[in-house]
């Protein structure tokens, strides 16, 4: 049973592709979120102005239609544009992996982005003034004293963008990524036994968010080791 | 790009009827089988609490697009129980599969954003309409709900907006919805980024316009509340 005819090691290969593609999303969406962050909380109108329409074009598609965007439609856009301007004629193909992570990564940044802006407004002003007077120039101030005080108000928001995201790369089995939705659809066609393997496969997305509960509540109570009941 | 749309606009806009029909019957009926499961969440009893509780995990820590799967084609695999049952006949249609998957989908979470709303009400006031004498059920209906319900209406709009997104993942199972559209004259027209396009700038155009009306019904739930400021925002304490 256990061995689930077999089938028990494909699903095992796509846990760890489902893990892979998550955690390379969301260092991803670590990195777009901090610098959308930091381009919305300039002075700069073009930048925010920028961030702003990154937002809102992330919350109001839905995360199916963007994979399909990128997957299909961007090969193909390329291909009709390089074919008009310039006369070539090629195919071009992105593999599931890449588009995967880059779709994920372009969606979940804009969740970062909010978190780290939240975050950030959470930094007393005094920190900066504070920093400013030790003569810190701006990017000490930012890196020494405000960046490590953001991921920690930061922390709770990103544990819920991570869980959330686990769950979103399930849609990357729509364009044959073999990760864990995609093995266990296989399986089940395979053995036609479709609701033991969905079923397992939910299981295995359950353990996947319980065991990041946990890890989120031990990575805030490490972020609020120096904060006397800085448990946030 | 426009001959595509002259073409084709017809097709998405019964696409979005269908989105727009899934999602409302979805969160209808999410929002019905949310408020027992948010009042099981709060009860001090193991038998009732540990169920829901169970129910919202699970819905809450899946994928969708697993629950979907489970339910359709993993509703294959009792065939002869449902037959014996009767209920094959349902579970062998998308659209039924779909709009029950949505519904459990969306009744965990909503449950949650209720749960929120309940407890964010004061104790004193629930202290006040016991001194009045008002029953259980009185309390709930003429107290705890009228007030709950403004204090999630914000959380819960949001819940709408990501349920218009979700209903996208029902064109995996055959629905045509604005994705469904899309896929099948994207492939048919070898045209994939103007649908996609497409079908992206109909849900833009829906979810703000759901936004849009959020804000006014908004308005009126906390209408009995200090005006607003001149940028219309309401500091309110809902």
């Amino acid at each position: 049973m256990l061995d689930l005819q077999g089938y028990g090691w494909l699903l095992w290969d796509g846990v760890q592709l489902t893990v892979v593609v998550s955690v390379g999303s969301m260092a991803g969406a670590i990195v777009v979120g901090l610098l959308a962050a930091l381009a919305k909380l300039s002075p700069s109108r073009t930048r925010s102005f920028l961030v702003d329409a990154y937002t809102t074009i992330v919350r109001g598609i839905p995360e199916l239609v963007l994979l399909l965007l990128v997957y299909y439609g961007i090969p193909t856009l390329v291909q009709d544009v390089a074919a008009a301007a310039l006369g070539y004629r090629f195919v071009i193909t992105i593999n599931p992996f890449v588009a995967g992570i880059a779709t994920i990564t372009f969606i979940y940044g804009a969740f970062a982005c909010e978190v780290f802006r939240g975050a950030y407004l959470n930094v007393p002003a005094g920190q900066h003034e504070a920093a400013a007077a030790l003569g810190l120039n701006r990017m000490a101030v930012l890196s020494l004293v405000i960046l490590p005080q953001v991921f920690r108000y930061a922390l709770p928001g990103l544990g819920n963008v991570w869980m959330v995201l686990v769950k979103a790369t399930a849609l990357i089995s729509i364009v044959q990524l073999p990760e864990l939705m995609r093995n266990a659809d296989v399986a089940a066609r395979a053995t036609r036994m479709p609701f033991t393997f969905f079923f397992a496969a939910c299981l295995i997305y359950l353990a996947i968010t319980l065991a990041s509960m946990w890890v989120q509540a031990r990575a805030e109570g490490w972020a609020s080791r120096g904060v006397i009941g800085g448990r946030l | 790009m426009l001959a595509f749309l002259s073409d084709h606009l017809e097709a998405f806009a019964g696409g979005a009827v269908i989105t727009l029909q899934y999602t409302a019957i979805s969160c209808l009926l999410g929002a019905i089988l949310a408020v027992p499961i948010a009042l099981m969440r709060l009860s001090a009893k193991p038998g009732v609490f540990w169920p829901a509780t169970a129910y919202v995990l699970f819905f809450r820590g899946t994928p969708l697009l697993a629950q979907i799967f489970l339910i359709y084609y993993g509703s294959g695999q009792f065939r002869h129980t449902l037959e014996a049952a009767g209920l094959w006949q349902l579970f062998r249609e998308p659209w039924f599969c779909a709009i029950l998957t949505l519904s459990l989908n969306t009744a965990a979470y909503s449950s949650e954003i209720f749960r929120g709303a309940l407890q964010t009400i004061p104790r004193g006031e629930v202290e006040a309409a016991m001194a009045l004498g008002l029953s259980p059920l009185q309390r709930l209906r003429f107290i705890l709900f009228p007030r709950a319900l403004a204090a999630a209406w914000p959380a819960y709009t949001n819940e709408i907006v990501y349920q218009v997104q979700a209903t996208s993942l029902v064109s995996i199972i055959t629905v045509m919805d604005i994705t469904g559209v899309a896929r099948v004259i994207a492939s048919r027209n070898f045209a994939f980024y103007e649908a996609f396009i497409t079908a992206a700038a109909f849900y833009l155009v829906i979810v703000y316009l759901i936004v849009h009306i959020a804000k006014r019904v908004e308005a009126r739930l906390h209408a009995h509340l200090p005006a607003a400021d001149s940028g219309g925002n309401r500091r309110v304490r809902a």
